[in-house]
């Protein structure tokens, strides 16, 4: 039985078994007397069986999709013909998996015939056990409807359960959120701890040198690799600054003089156009990163004399401090506004200028907000991706000088993850490491960010 | 006096630091939007030349003793012809005082290596063609195409330009016989990847970001406004909600190359599914739109007064029914417009796509969900890491074709909340 018409077939009935029971309902109904009708609408009954079949089949067929590779894999290593397997060194799963490389319609001249047997055994196993699965799923859905067409009765609320699966439903659809921290707690730990099997916890947090690169060729002298994370994160660090000596004069003075100074048509203007910035696409400022800004900071240092790479820290990280004006700017703006008119009246009535009020009352009021804001753009900050893969440089330096080349957390995932995929070398799997420290780092930030800017949103309500 | 003259003196200055903050203030502000006029005028700029190639007219004799090597004059023959040759004797042609074959080489690579493929099914569709004498208007290669648009380029030094001056003496004399036109560059929205800038096309990776966009709305859209409606209307004020809250919240803040390494160690790695395929693509971008769309669902149902859930409860429905029947649908464009920017969000997002394997080198245009495929931005990315100089000018029109869909879609979304949502 093929997919579409085991999905046809359950439509069809999904439908019928709807019909089926709202019409049962409707006969029952009228049957009774007035004033003891059915619990519930007759619809409800209708819709109760529909979800009635679509719950098992649905959760059987998710079940089968998720189950089905481990058993099919298990079935098949236990029917391999044993010659194939005691003459082949190396771990079964490779045998597997040249057994499903085979593609039946073109096999290679010189191919084992044990594996183009065991490749046919495979596809036929896979087969079969589809329309065995189908098959199964179908009986249950038959199964459920008579069940749920027999319970339909004067006793039977079947508007409350319906509406109780509903509200089980937008349960389950909140805990996804929960569902992918959970993923990603424990797929990052996972793999962590793996790295931190073949490297030290403490050589990777505290060392000194990055060079992950000579780790993949074995035989090596150095085939060891250096895994010390420290120029990275110091590169990070160093980035995040010139985003942030960029992003916070500008977004703050923006903030202050959209809430304070502009006349409200000013403010719906401009408003809206530093919110483009924050539209833009990463992509995009990287691009604009390392074509345009690279280049001039590169000319304008060899006009005066100096030798920079394009490549440079100050453009990744000027570029991303614009990407993060707007997001200073319109945190600030709702901090600044939240402030409450008392608080300037007050100043204005003891004779204090505009500025003076800004500077004197205002900001020291919106501080724990502005606070919250800026860490909160941090936490962007080093998290952000693709300015830094575009414009800033691939090799460790540790390095406090802006024109050189320093790399970043999300820079050595990105090229470590990039490219091969084999996932018993440390090299792929320091990118997890660096992901929960990543992951961490931003938690960490935001969890303070949130509370911050909550305790100071209380203060003023 | 003293007194009075010290007043008035502060008071000049006070008014002096006023007038200086306000400047200030302006300053930020025209930082800002100068920074945004320069990022969008330098791609404009550089990417307005990719909408034009070059072509270049030529003479093109359909040599029968090129095409038919085995006298039989069988389709076959024409299918695996030496159309280059046919090219190469076409611009000697041109040129016929050149007879060094290295030069002819050079010579021969004006013209896109496409073309061969083009004229081979001219001459398939219409076999009258063999033996005769046709002009024809045919791509230049992306070096050509470049110095063309870029009359400036060849004023550098020969080393550094992408063509010698033999070279350029060679287009010099094709642009004083007026054998060269600038047209529309038709390639650049049919054709997906090409190693070859003046083949190369947005198609492929636009069609892979209309399915992975699709797959991450079907799969956020329900799920969000679900548990938005349960957040807001129908969760008990306890610690399992406040928990989800909590998570919700901090899920809008996680770097989005998090959420590829979620795609690569769940999806890929546990669950074997296909990689750079659209699918698991559109599955990691649905875990990360979905806080956006959430927080707009509860954002619009808050706004829905209480006097219609008030009004439903005393006509007998009970919350679900009030819920559903009335606080929702009279919510949605507000839903909507949240779905729309989150998907744009969405549209925009590289990063994690780089981690699940969705930034291979793809020639052809994707043609189901399972296919391997790349996205706009992947796309942009990796003809920016190309070395050839034709790709700078089609990244630039990249990010253009990009940046019109965010528009688009961001007009869009302004549009049904201007015209649909109520204000109460």
């Amino acid at each position: 039985m093929g997919f579409w018409s085991f999905f046809f077939i359950l439509v069809v009935l999904g439908l019928s078994v709807h019909w089926l029971a709202t019409n049962k309902a409707l006969k029952l109904n009228a049957k009774l007397e007035k004033g003891s009708k059915l619990p519930s609408l007759p619809s409800y009954y209708g819709t109760y069986s529909l979800l009635l079949i679509i719950f098992p089949t649905s959760s059987l067929f998710l079940l089968w999709l998720v189950g089905k590779p481990f058993i099919l894999e298990y079935i098949l290593l236990q029917n391999i013909p044993e010659q194939l397997s005691a003459n082949f060194d190396g771990d079964p799963s490779m045998l597997i998996d040249s057994i499903k490389a085979v593609d039946l319609e073109r096999v290679f001249p010189g191919t084992n015939p044990l594996i183009v047997e065991s490749a046919t055994y495979f596809k036929n196993l896979n087969n079969y056990s589809n329309s065995f699965a189908y098959f199964s799923i179908l009986i249950v859905a038959f199964l459920s409807s008579y069940i749920s067409l027999k319970k339909i009765s004067t006793t039977f609320k079947a508007r409350q359960a319906v509406e109780k699966s509903n509200i089980n439903l937008l349960i389950f659809s909140s805990t996804i959120a929960i569902i992918t921290t959970i993923g990603i707690v424990f797929s990052l730990i996972f793999e962590a701890l793996r790295f931190f099997d073949e490297i030290p916890f403490f050589d990777f947090l505290f060392g000194l040198a990055w060079s992950p690169q000579t780790a993949i060729r074995e035989g090596q002298v150095a085939s060891q690799g250096a895994f010390g994370a420290i120029p990275i994160f110091s590169g990070t660090l160093l980035i995040t600054l010139i985003a942030m000596s960029v992003a916070i004069p500008v977004g703050l003075l923006s903030a202050v003089y959209l809430s304070e100074y502009a006349t409200p048509k000013v403010r719906q203007t401009f408003k809206p156009i530093l919110e483009i910035l924050a539209g833009v696409p990463t992509v995009v400022y990287g691009f604009f990163a390392a074509i345009t800004v690279g280049p001039f900071f590169k000319d304008l240092a060899s006009y005066s004399g100096f030798n920079i790479a394009s490549e440079s820290a100050i453009a990744a990280g000027g570029v991303m401090g614009i990407m993060i004006i707007p997001f200073i700017s319109s945190l600030s703006d709702d901090v600044i506004s939240a402030v409450p008119q008392s608080l300037r009246d007050g100043s204005y009535a003891m004779g204090a200028t505009k500025s003076e009020t800004v500077k004197n009352i205002i900001l020291p009021a919106a501080l724990p907000g502005i606070i919250g804001a800026i860490l909160l753009a941090v936490s962007r900050a080093i998290g952000e991706t693709m300015i830094v893969v575009m414009a800033a440089g691939i090799a460790a330096n540790l390095t406090a000088n802006p024109f050189e080349s320093v790399t970043t957390v999300t820079v050595q995932i990105v090229t470590l993850l990039i490219g091969d995929q084999e996932f018993d070398s440390a090299k792929t799997l320091a990118a997890f490491a660096l992901g929960i420290t990543l992951f961490v780092a931003t938690l960490f930030l935001n969890l303070l960010a949130l509370r911050i800017v909550s305790k100071y949103r209380e203060r003023y309500e | 006096m003293n007194n009075l003259k010290k007043i008035e003196y502060s008071l000049k200055k006070r008014k002096r630091q006023e007038s200086r903050f306000k400047i200030y203030g302006l300053l930020g502000i025209a930082t800002a939007v100068t920074f945004l006029c320069i990022i969008l005028s330098s791609i404009v700029m550089e990417g307005k030349k990719a909408f034009l190639s070059t072509y270049i007219k030529l003479e093109v004799y359909f040599d029968p003793d090129i095409i038919y090597t085995n006298n039989d004059q069988k389709e076959e023959d024409i299918k695996f012809a030496n159309f280059q040759k046919i090219i190469k004797n076409s611009l000697n042609s041109f040129f016929p005082e050149i007879s060094d074959k290295g030069e002819l080489r050079k010579l021969s690579n004006f013209i896109s290596s496409s073309e061969e493929e083009n004229l081979m099914k001219l001459v398939l569709k219409n076999k009258q063609l063999v033996g005769q004498k046709i002009t024809l208007w045919l791509l230049a290669s992306s070096k050509i195409d470049v110095i063309n648009k870029n009359p400036d380029m060849e004023l550098i030094a020969e080393e550094d330009r992408l063509i010698s001056d033999l070279e350029l003496n060679w287009l010099n004399e094709i642009r004083s016989a007026n054998n060269i036109k600038s047209n529309f560059n038709k390639n650049f929205f049919v054709k997906a990847d090409s190693t070859e800038p003046e083949q190369a096309g947005i198609w492929g990776s636009l069609v892979g970001s209309f399915f992975t966009l699709f797959i991450t709305l079907i799969l956020s859209f329900p799920i969000a406004v679900a548990a938005g409606v349960f957040l807001e209307e129908l969760a008990p004020k306890n610690k399992f909600t406040d928990f989800i809250e909590v998570n919700i919240n901090n899920l809008a803040a996680v770097p989005s190359i998090i959420f590829g390494l979620l795609g690569l160690a769940i999806f890929l790695n546990v669950m074997h599914l296909p990689r750079s395929a659209p699918i698991v693509g559109g599955m990691v971008l649905a875990l990360m739109t979905l806080p956006t769309i959430i927080i707009a669902t509860r954002a619009s149902l808050k706004a829905v007064p209480p006097s219609i859930r008030e009004a439903a409860i005393g006509l007998g429905a009970t919350k679900f029914q009030t819920v559903t029947h009335h606080v929702l649908p009279l919510s949605l464009p507000g839903i909507l417009t949240g779905t729309i920017i989150g998907m744009s969000q969405a549209l925009g997002e590289s990063a994690p796509l780089l981690m699940i394997g969705m930034v291979a080198f793809i020639v052809d245009v994707p043609g189901s969900f399972l296919d391997s495929s790349t996205v706009l931005p992947v796309q942009i990315y990796l003809w920016k890491s190309t070395a050839a100089r034709g790709f700078v000018e089609l990244t630039a029109a990249g990010v253009m074709v990009l940046l019109s869909f965010l528009i688009l879609m961001n007009g869009i979304a302004v549009f049904i909340r201007q015209k649909f949502e109520k204000k109460w």
